[in-house]
């Protein structure tokens, strides 16, 4: 069935639920800011957030206390450091607990991997002499049944629902991005349900291979949300804001500063370009 | 010229370690500035992967993510995630790994994950990112990390990635080839000894002495038999890294 093409606000309530398990990806590349903050303006609490690389649209979800469990490999700001609300959180519970699934990249590829493709858990030569899998039970040992190799296993990630941001949609609902593809099309054919915001919709594709296409059928809502990836960057459409990064170090290094910023910039305004308005201004 | 900073032969003695051709996948921060400053100047033909997928990239200004466009618009190939990892890295094809850490150990493991216990960390660091599988599978590893008592220690407070275990044969009993060849610091180049596994100074850069990196150094560290001097950064090291980094400051502040 075709998705439906529709506004993003009435996405985000019909496919997301308080408890659900839902994966925001983007590898710094095309990062579904948008979405996730109508995720926070929307309220919504006790998901389990699962991402490779969990960064400052992250942050802010944890801050708010949209999620109680994070599944994930990496979670920093990159080329600035560390992500003070997911600290607050392991480090102090605030401004809930948060439990964590932590894997590697690798991992995390293959369990993507794996969800994609109706296997319970992906394979992968990794983590001997780790400490990680004696703190992660999703993370275990199996000797190859054909080789006796010992390889590393960890179990296939399903999300309820995947969201991503792609440069382009076509007028059918087919998806097409491309530059670094991260994971996308790995999470979103994983997932239950999958949202995808697009900069824009377009008549026809310029280009119809060798670019990332996931078919119409496969999608289940597409919201055009111009800028939608800012602060991160659309390949071929807008350069990453670096400067917003560098700058949300210090917005999010206190809790009364950063309850303050989402309260005005987020939970004030109506839809991402009110948030932007505001952010310009 | 103004003379070379600690940092900067830090830099410059990392970067003279990849060999021209090397297929390297690199860490983002100084492994990256290191390994750029490589294919500018003796190592041309260098292919740097970056975890993004981006195989081959030939950036002219140092990405702040490890993803930034530029790395995608001048690599050879854009790969998706997975396959960096499976077909690339886990298949065979990278030779030279090359990592910071937060803490490293006497036997070369690396944390990136805690400092203090899991459960309840003193510090909660970003986690193990691509490293783990990096440290695991590259042929060999290089690792560039400041020369502090807290980053270098006894015994890292949780092993994100594997070197050579608690030393000797571990690593390799453990199934394991490769492991890290050297480590970088701001004031010596580490190597581990052929049999204990232990990382001892071979190279000591210049102006520095003996008792300042005891000093530094969080396990009781010794000094190789040959133990040198590293050699200075020459002229042409220094203007290409002092280039790089100028003309990345300049892109940064184009796009603020």
């Amino acid at each position: 069935m075709a998705p439906k093409i529709t506004d993003l606000k009435s996405a985000i309530q019909s496919f997301i639920e308080p408890g659900m398990q839902v994966a925001i990806e983007g590898f710094t590349h095309l990062i579904p800011f948008a979405a996730a903050q109508e995720i926070i303006r929307q309220g919504m609490t006790g998901l389990t957030l699962i991402r490779l690389t969990p960064d400052v649209i992250y942050d802010q979800m944890i801050g708010m206390g949209c999620a109680n469990k994070l599944i994930f490999s990496w979670g920093g700001n990159p080329g600035v450091g560390s992500l003070h609300r997911l600290r607050d959180a392991v480090e102090n519970g605030w401004p809930n607990s948060l439990e964590l699934d932590e894997r590697s990249h690798a991992a995390m590829c293959v369990a993507y991997t794996a969800g994609a493709s109706g296997l319970p858990f992906g394979a992968l030569r990794g983590f001997v002499g780790s400490d990680l899998p004696g703190h992660n039970p999703s993370i275990r040992f199996l000797d190859c049944p054909f080789t006796k190799d010992k390889l590393a296993v960890t179990s296939a990630i399903q999300p309820d629902v995947a969201i991503i941001h792609a440069q382009q949609a076509d007028r059918q609902g087919n998806v097409m991005l491309w530059g670094i593809v991260g994971v996308q099309k790995d999470i979103a054919l994983a997932a239950k349900r999958v949202v995808v915001t697009v900069e824009e919709v377009v008549d026809e594709f310029a280009v119809k291979s060798n670019v990332t296409v996931l078919p119409s059928w496969t999608v289940d809502a597409i919201c055009e949300v111009p800028g939608g990836a800012s602060p991160s960057y659309a390949h071929d459409y807008y350069q990453r804001d670096n400067a917003a990064y560098t700058e949300w170090n210090e917005i999010s290094r206190s809790r009364e500063k950063f309850l303050e910023w989402m309260e005005y910039h987020v939970l004030e305004t109506k839809s991402f370009g009110e948030f932007r308005e505001r952010i310009v201004s | 010229m103004k003379e070379a900073s600690s940092q900067e032969i830090m830099t410059v003695t990392a970067a003279r370690l990849l060999r021209d051709g090397t297929v390297c996948f690199v860490g983002i921060g100084i492994p990256s500035m290191a390994a750029n400053l490589a294919r500018l100047t003796h190592a041309p033909n260098v292919v740097l992967i970056y975890e993004s997928g981006t195989i081959g990239a030939k950036p002219s200004v140092l990405p702040l993510s490890i993803g930034d466009g530029e790395l995608a618009e001048t690599a050879d190939t854009v790969v998706s995630t997975p396959e960096i990892f499976t077909h690339w890295l886990q298949s065979g094809r990278v030779e030279v790994g090359f990592l910071g850490a937060a803490q490293v150990d006497k036997f070369a493991n690396l944390n990136s994950t805690v400092i203090g216990s899991y459960d309840s960390p003193k510090v909660r660091l970003p986690g193990a990112g691509g490293a783990p599988e990096i440290a695991a599978l590259a042929k060999e590893t290089l690792i560039i990390i400041e020369h502090d008592k807290r980053k270098l220690v006894d015994r890292v407070d949780f092993v994100t990635s594997a070197g050579y275990f608690r030393g000797g044969n571990e690593r390799s009993d453990a199934g394991l080839s490769g492991g890290p060849s050297a480590v970088i610091t701001d004031l010596v180049v580490l190597e581990p000894d052929s049999v204990s596994k232990e990382l001892v100074v071979t190279k000591i850069h210049a102006g520095v002495t003996k008792e300042q990196v005891r000093d530094s150094t969080g396990w009781e560290i010794r000094f190789a038999n040959n133990l040198s001097q590293t050699e200075s950064p020459s002229e042409e090291e220094l203007v290409t890294l002092r280039d790089l980094i100028r003309r990345t400051k300049e892109a940064r502040r184009k796009l603020s």
